[in-house]
């Protein structure tokens, strides 16, 4: 196990430095110019002095390894240096945003709670929800409460976060008035009003997102339950004279959850991409708004560097999700 | 003794020899949702595609006069409502009829819809196919299908829509531009599942001994793909398929909701509901209309999906 562990870290390696090329050269080939939003009044010789200020003059191959150095070396580097105060990174250059002229990652850093509140929330929502309607769905297959589970995960594949965000400002903000339309940011929470204010411009969001993740993740418990619960083992606990709940929540529950324990690990990356669309509606200023923002910009260091962390974000998924399959079942060996 | 054989096999022969596609149908039918799905998507597409004809309009014709119609059914609720009954979904904030800008946006968001999805079903049929069938071919294309699935798709998609509108445009004008670069953009960004769904078919079908009985009478690999492997992998072709157009009608709606799919004088469904939300605090039925159109469609598909994946299985089929 430790050597697979290992050997796909390692092999992650080449996979990321490849994606990141990709990422790289789409940003290059693509026509978009940094300087096209600047005044057409500036002389074409300024011009050019900004555009080599912004080191856009060098070839990709001088500008490439440059990022990946910035990345994996100095970002890290100034990490440590702010933590322990050591001073690696003395004089080095960081990743700059051609848009706000401040590093990269400071503003990301900015950025990320917010995304991680609302992404997190809703996915823990989202699973808790899931994983009780998955398993009675299977325990009582063809019932009303499966049609209705099956019925709702149907609309949470079908509906789109832009439209199910918007139908519930409709009622909830418009109609109602029970719910702020929009999520404030700047809101601190010191006290129980502000908590509840902060409650309340959460619940929209992080429901929208829920629903996603629960129609997938309910799917995927019921099928899994359903292989289980015809299987040996169970007629042999219950001709023990276990009670159905052991039987159900303990001997199948815990078997089932094996594949779904590494789909949720695969629904993490993707639930950011969601977040792209969830937070342009609420107006929540995360990541996903950063990215918007930064494209319209054509801010490349900006575009690349969330890109990149997302990428990395889903292959360190995916690892995630095969080790814990391998942790979780015994049956399976990497070998 | 073979006389008495035929004799007793004959009234068996009575039953006509049936199309696999009539038993497929015939399932098919028996599943409540898809038929409902199905009957709901031919709808949708006569109604864009043929009323137009019917619905005389021009969806950019403003009339300025005529601006901010409710839709009739607000009579029901309040007797004051501005409605008219020339614009029975009511009109927008310039004038322009919804029912007709509806008609026309969904004749482009299903036009996306359907020829982004071929293309990705060409594409990961091709794939599948050749890393299936070609042992050499495998490794290669199996990794570059695992790296395309580990890229941050929606975001990639963003910055190609950015950065490659404006020279599409120029080339093929602003309609065509952006139409293909939004076909093309949802195409390679979502054959990988077909893929691998396609090559691990094929490589069971390939142990199979009519494969075998082909090899055997010299059948180049060309006419191997073409008449044995290929309709033996429909079915599982068809429901990524129908999978695929949900996913690309989804996918043009966002990236239109997002601001970066076609021009605003040129309606789509997730168009309208992007220009729509700036005033839906006071008009709700102008973000429904659009939203309801997407969400019922992909509704419709998933069920038909969910319906042909069932009738195409041939081990629960006449049940």
């Amino acid at each position: 196990m430790l050597t697979y562990t290992i050997r796909r870290l390692l092999l992650s390696i080449p996979t990321l430095i490849f994606i990141a090329f990709v990422i790289f050269m789409l940003l290059e080939l693509a026509p978009g110019d940094p300087m096209a939003q600047m005044p057409l009044t500036i002389p074409p010789e300024v011009k050019e002095r900004m555009r080599a200020a912004l080191g856009l003059d060098q070839p990709w191959w001088v500008r490439f390894p440059l990022w990946l150095n910035q990345f994996f070396i100095v970002e890290p580097q100034y990490w440590i240096d702010s933590t322990f105060g050591t001073s690696f990174a003395e004089g080095k250059q960081r990743l700059i945003s051609f848009q706000s002229r401040s590093p990269v990652f400071d503003t990301i850093g900015q950025r990320l709670p917010q995304t991680l509140w609302v992404v997190g929330m809703s996915y823990v929502v989202g699973v808790l929800i899931a994983l009780p309607i998955g398993i009675i769905s299977a325990y009582k297959q063809y019932s009303v409460f499966d049609q209705a589970g099956t019925f709702v995960s149907m609309i949470g594949f079908s509906v789109p976060p832009f439209f199910s965000g918007v139908l519930l400002i409709v009622i909830f903000s418009v109609q109602l008035g029970w719910l702020p339309s929009i999520y404030d940011t700047t809101l601190v929470v010191n006290s129980w009003d502000t908590f509840m204010t902060q409650l309340r411009q959460m619940i929209m969001p992080v429901m929208v997102l829920a629903l996603q993740t629960t129609a997938q993740v309910s799917r995927y418990m019921r099928a899994s339950m359903l292989d289980n619960l015809s299987q040996d083992y169970v007629r042999t606990a219950r001709a023990k004279g276990m009670s159905e709940s052991v039987v159900v929540l303990k001997h199948v529950l815990r078997n089932s959850m094996i594949p779904v324990v590494t789909v949720i690990a695969l629904g993490i990356p993707s639930i950011f991409g969601g977040a792209i669309i969830t937070e342009q509606i609420f107006k929540v200023n995360g990541l996903g708004q950063l990215l918007i923002l930064a494209l319209q910009g054509n801010d490349i260091p900006m575009v690349m560097t969330i890109t990149f962390l997302l990428a990395v974000l889903i292959v360190m998924m995916n690892l995630i999700a095969d080790i814990l399959y391998g942790i979780l079942d015994p049956r399976i060996r990497y070998d | 003794m073979t006389d008495t054989a035929t004799q007793e096999l004959a009234p068996l022969k009575v039953e006509k020899p049936r199309n696999q596609w009539l038993d497929v149908w015939d399932q098919f039918k028996s599943h409540k949702g898809a038929m409902a799905g199905l009957i709901f998507l031919i709808f949708i597409t006569l109604f864009c595609a043929f009323g137009p004809l019917l619905w005389n309009v021009d969806p950019g014709k403003l009339d300025v006069r005529n601006k901010d119609v409710r839709p009739i059914y607000m009579l029901l609720f309040d007797g004051e409502a501005k409605v008219n009954w020339a614009n029975p979904m009511g009109t927008d904030n310039l004038g322009r009829d919804i029912m007709a800008n509806i008609m026309q946006g969904g004749r482009i968001s299903l036009a996306v819809g359907w020829t982004a999805m071929i293309l990705a079903v060409l594409l990961g049929t091709l794939i599948g196919v050749l890393a299936g069938y070609f042992r050499r071919l495998d490794g290669l294309l199996m990794r570059f299908t695992d790296l395309v699935l580990s890229l941050p798709l929606l975001p990639l998609l963003l910055v190609m829509m950015l950065l490659f509108r404006d020279p599409l445009r120029a080339t093929f004008g602003p309609e065509n531009g952006i139409f293909i670069l939004i076909v093309v953009g949802i195409g390679i960004t979502s054959w990988m599942q077909t893929a691998r769904i396609v090559r691990g078919d094929v490589m069971a079908l390939k142990e199979r001994e009519f494969v075998l009985a082909a090899r055997s009478i010299g059948t180049p690999p060309r006419r191997m793909i073409t008449r044995h492997i290929l309709p033996n992998v429909m079915s599982p072709i068809m429901v990524s398929a129908t999978l695929g157009l949900a996913t690309a009608i989804i996918t043009e709606s966002a990236l239109s909701f997002l601001g970066l799919g076609f021009p605003s004088d040129f309606p789509t469904w997730g168009k309208i509901l992007f220009d729509s939300v700036d005033r839906m605090t006071a008009f709700p039925e102008r973000v429904i209309w659009p939203g309801l159109a997407i969400s019922l469609t992909v509704l419709a598909v998933n069920y038909i999906g969910d319906g042909l994946r069932d009738a195409l299985d041939p081990r629960i089929r006449g049940l």
